[in-house]
């Protein structure tokens, strides 16, 4: 799928291996600004391989990844338009959530910091912890500062691994929102999930991987029910 | 971003981490001196005299407490994978290098900075000016062997057992600049002509030169999955 505009992310062949595992197999897959994609699959599918791939955590071992026109893995700044909220918050326990912030700030060359830190950390309801080292925080508080973390750059291709983990319902709400949000303004969000009803509404697209392949590349259907036996039946095959 | 600022950023976000527990400091210092205390009283006063061993110790010291600075490098980005949070910024990956280099330099420099009076202490060294050139070979030494210390740490922090795999990687590779700077430190302070001196400062310059180079080169590679 995709539309008349460049590719944001073009990943051609991708396969990778660790040892005698494979991980990816050859996927193929193009996104463009606006897209949100829901990629699914069951475990070991290699769906966080994929998005660590696009990231550029993970080199693959053969095929290409480009991210605006550059590839990930040599050009620092394909990196600069990208964010990843991972199982993992990126953050330091003895920093406080705003030093945090800061710091992420900094490595991306920002301008006006004090005040993105700020809206980053309002945007999330974090204020009353800003201050705080995040060695204290709960699971939930930690995710909302991963959020505020991975998109205070603004970037323009949100990878979310799992991003409803350990949020509440209101803030699982509020990630849903934002998500709706990033594809108004024109950015494109790939939402690995095991339960594709989590963000089913702001979707415009569902991959599926299996086993490494993509088997299922579609824009998202009305119903999510009638989505879910065409899921089963991908799986099943 | 250019690779000096992330650097820079990098080194600041270490030591204010460091600076606000001062746990590997604290821990670094109090082993600088207790390595210092057992040669003190584990020699034997009649047959060894303090002049003969000080360099040496100082430099046995120096390098071990070192050690356990540098072994703190990379541990605190393995709290909720932090290091890959800065190879996702759009910055070169010789900037962690740098920066992390420099953290860990300053470390190593401030423990040296505290152990060494304890040396001068201990050990009866009679002040003079050669220390001051003891204390500029101790900057030159540790230049070379934290370039080598935060590459081998940033490869034994992914691997179960880092605290006891940089050691075993990191020792051999300060062999050449505890032996040279010991070598420097013992003609200083026997007041020898600076002639016999400038093949050990080479040595050592050199060692810098070759490992920041190398390090430098090597670090992407190791932080690549």
């Amino acid at each position: 799928m995709m539309g008349d505009a460049a590719p944001l992310v073009l990943a051609r062949g991708v396969e990778r291996k660790f040892g005698p595992v494979v991980a990816l197999r050859g996927v193929d897959l193009q996104l463009t600004a606006g897209e949100v994609v829901l990629l699914l699959g069951p475990n070991g599918a290699g769906k966080s391989t994929l998005l660590r791939c696009i990231a550029g955590l993970a080199r693959p071992t053969r095929g290409t990844i480009l991210v605006a026109g550059r590839d990930v893995h040599s050009d620092p700044l394909a990196r600069a338009g990208l964010g990843l909220l991972s199982h993992h918050a990126f953050v330091y326990d003895d920093l406080t959530a705003r030093e945090n912030l800061r710091f992420a700030a900094a490595l991306h060359g920002l301008d006006g910091v004090e005040a993105r830190v700020q809206d980053a950390l309002e945007a999330v309801g974090l204020m009353r912890w800003a201050d705080t080292t995040v060695a204290g925080f709960s699971r939930g508080t930690l995710q909302r500062l991963a959020i505020a973390r991975s998109t205070l750059h603004h970037p323009a291709l949100l990878l979310l691994d799992e991003p409803f983990t350990g949020l509440d319902a209101a803030a699982a709400a509020e990630l849903r929102h934002r998500i709706a949000a990033d594809r108004t303004a024109g950015r494109a969000v790939i939402c690995v999930t095991h339960e594709p009803g989590e963000a089913w509404l702001p979707a415009t697209r569902v991959v599926v991987l299996l086993a490494g392949r993509l088997v299922l590349d579609l824009p998202r259907p009305d119903s999510l029910e009638e989505f879910r036996v065409t899921y089963a039946r991908a799986i099943a095959s | 971003m250019s690779t000096l600022h992330a650097a820079l950023a990098i080194a600041r976000k270490d030591l204010r981490i460091e600076w606000r527990h001062k746990t590997a400091l604290l821990t670094a210092t109090l082993f600088a001196i207790l390595v210092l205390l057992i040669f003190v009283f584990a020699r034997d006063p009649a047959s060894v005299p303090l002049a003969a061993i000080a360099p040496s110790v100082l430099w046995v010291t120096l390098a071990l407490s070192a050690l356990v600075a540098l072994n703190r490098a990379f541990l605190l980005e393995r709290e909720h994978s932090a290091l890959e949070g800065i190879l996702l910024a759009p910055v070169a990956r010789q900037a962690i290098f740098w920066g992390k280099w420099l953290a860990n330099l300053a470390f190593v420099l401030t423990v040296q900075a505290i152990a060494f009076p304890l040396w001068i202490l201990f050990f009866n060294v009679t002040p003079s000016l050669a220390l001051i050139a003891v204390a500029g070979v101790a900057v030159l030494a540790a230049i070379g062997f934290t370039a080598v210390g935060t590459l081998f740490s940033a490869m034994a922090v992914r691997t179960r057992f880092a605290e006891l795999l940089l050691p075993v990687l990191l020792l051999p590779f300060m062999i050449p600049p505890v032996f040279a700077a010991s070598e420097a430190t013992l003609r200083l302070l026997a007041g020898r002509p600076m002639g016999e001196l400038w093949g050990w400062l080479r040595l050592l310059a050199l060692y810098d030169l070759a490992f920041l180079v190398l390090a430098n080169l090597l670090f992407p590679v190791v932080v690549d999955e």
